[in-house]
């Protein structure tokens, strides 16, 4: 029964890992980059739920609401401001501007809410429910329902919606969209706006797990959903779902019965053999070079 | 009808572009009228493919203009330009490899739907009756380049042929009024490339638009088009009927050498 019990708290991890994966997957798969800024907006995110839920004692749904929208502009304005400019620019420099975002957020953050870490308030309860000697924690099934719905509302928009057509569409060939009068500039900030508001909604169910805000905080959940994304094929959607899932379980049953201290070691080592054995990640499609 | 009263769809004057010192395309003048087919063919690097992307902005002209149903293009971008009436094809085919046939086509109409994501999410009938309509378009598109019921086959699994067809009905779904296709019969043999003069001058007919071809099929050329236009260099060798271009000493030098 332990083992069950651990299980589920992994999948409740991992449908964190998983709804910020699908930023980095989706963006990835659009725009081509590696938005490392990512984890930022999950901070920045954060912190505005904890505002609107201390300062402004607004209720938990409408503060969660709140952070959703300001991340989505967020992500909105990052994306022109920092990277549309370098659309023709080498992916390098699009990568470096990546990283040069997300210390700007981080310490605009340390200078606007200070370095010290706040204490973010309890929204769910800490009960579980018991059957027989198993225990579930109301936040880990919350958490796992959330990323059940997350998925379910983003794989019916990309295949059933224009713009998710459309989406797909500038995923495989950018210029053939274009040609075909499809926006891409558009598709591309509606890409970001999707992955910022999601990166806020993970922010809550992080932040409801572990109850501290500080600055640095998307940094370590940002690198591991980013593996996690690698780990199940960057730009694969279900793939960002898989490898969110993974990453979460093997995460936690390392830490249950191996050690805590080497878990994030051990986790990076099922990434690398993954890998060595499909370079392309669990779901990602293996390219292969016409010559 | 004497071509003066005719509305020209597309009119560009002077047209040239340079890459760095390298002269691409030079002093290009071309009219197409509603209705017409127009041949553009030349050797291999005389800038047939550039021209094309031209027309279609993805290049930034360099010298001239380019008029599309009286309206200057210059400011578009190539979303305004699709937007505008062109359409085009690929030398290279550029499919959504990994969408179905018929959400390539539906690509092609993508600017024609107007629900919002809301009412995509919460189906509400606005969506579903704009998607009824835009499904049964894409299949009509489909049924008249025969692969109505490959419909749900990723486009990658065509066959080359069919590939290129689709191709063409992608194109076709922007509703244009001038369509570019570039070398549509390449790879195809003797009996497909027959097939595709039929749909060529079908399609002109049902939709009534304009169709500018670069082809190296001359049995093609000279079958369908009623205009032809010799580029050389990037310039503008000749220009006229396929008697003409055929009779031309000019062009047979250009294609056969001295």
């Amino acid at each position: 029964m332990e083992i069950l019990s651990y299980l589920i708290n992994g999948l409740g991890l991992g449908s964190v890992y998983a709804i910020i994966a699908l930023g980095y997957t989706m963006v990835y798969g659009i725009a081509k980059m590696l938005n490392f800024a990512h984890g930022d907006i999950i901070m920045v995110g954060a912190y505005l739920s904890f505002f609107a839920m201390t300062r402004f004692q607004l209720p938990v749904i409408v503060s969660v609401a709140l952070a959703v929208l300001g991340c989505t502009i967020l992500g909105v304005v990052v994306e022109r401001l920092a990277y549309k400019p370098l659309r023709q620019a080498t992916s390098l420099s699009v990568l470096i501007t990546a990283i040069g975002v997300s210390y700007f957020l981080q310490n605009s953050a340390q200078l606007l809410w200070s370095s010290s870490t706040k204490v973010y308030p309890t929204i769910i309860s800490n009960g579980a429910i018991k059957i027989g000697s198993l225990s579930i924690s109301y936040l880990s099934i919350l958490t796992i329902l959330v990323c059940i719905l997350v998925m379910t509302c983003l794989t019916l928009f990309v295949n059933k919606t224009k713009t998710g057509q459309a989406m797909r569409a500038c995923a495989e060939d950018k210029g053939a969209a274009q040609l075909m009068g499809i926006n891409v500039n558009h598709i591309i900030s509606i890409t970001f706006a999707i992955g910022s508001g999601l990166a806020a909604i993970a922010a809550v169910l992080l932040c409801a797990a572990y109850p501290s805000v500080s600055p640095t905080l998307g940094s370590m959940p940002g690198i591991k959903a980013f593996t996690a994304a690698v780990f199940g094929g960057i730009g694969s959607i279900p793939g960002a779902f898989l490898g969110g899932i993974l990453l979460g379980v093997i995460e936690t049953l390392t830490k249950a019965y191996i050690s805590t201290q080497l878990s994030d070691a051990i986790v990076f080592a099922v990434l690398i053999i993954v890998l060595l054995i499909k370079p392309a990640g669990l779901l990602g499609k293996k390219v292969s070079e016409k010559v | 009808m004497s071509e003066e009263n005719r509305t020209p769809i597309l009119e560009v004057t002077d047209l040239g572009i340079d890459f760095g010192g390298l002269t691409a395309v030079n002093n290009l003048d071309l009219t197409i009228y509603e209705n017409e087919t127009v041949g553009l063919i030349g050797p291999n690097g005389a800038g047939k493919t550039t021209v094309f992307n031209l027309l279609t902005k993805v290049y930034e002209p360099t010298r001239g203009e380019i008029w599309l149903c009286g309206e200057n293009t210059h400011k578009m971008t190539t979303v305004q330009v699709n937007k505008a009436g062109i359409a085009r094809t690929f030398q290279n085919i550029r499919l959504f490899m990994n969408l179905s046939v018929l959400d390539n086509v539906k690509t092609g109409m993508h600017n024609e739907h107007s629900y919002s994501v809301a009412d995509a999410i919460l189906r509400l009938p606005k969506y579903k009756k704009e998607e009824a309509e835009i499904d049964e378009k894409a299949r009509e598109l489909l049924k008249i380049f025969g692969l109505e019921d490959k419909a749900e086959y990723i486009a990658g699994s065509l066959p080359y042929g069919e590939q290129r067809r689709l191709e063409i009905a992608r194109a076709l779904a922007t509703s244009p009024k001038l369509l570019l296709l570039d070398e549509p019969a390449a790879g195809m043999n003797p009996q497909e490339t027959e097939e595709l003069m039929d749909m060529i001058r079908k399609i002109r007919d049902q939709f009534h638009i304009a169709i500018l071809l670069i082809e190296h099929d001359m049995k093609l050329v000279m079958g369908i088009c009623e205009r032809i236009t010799v580029l050389n260099y990037g310039a503008m060798l000749a220009t006229g009927t396929p008697e003409e271009i055929q009779a031309n000493p000019q062009v047979i030098k250009a294609y056969l050498g001295e």
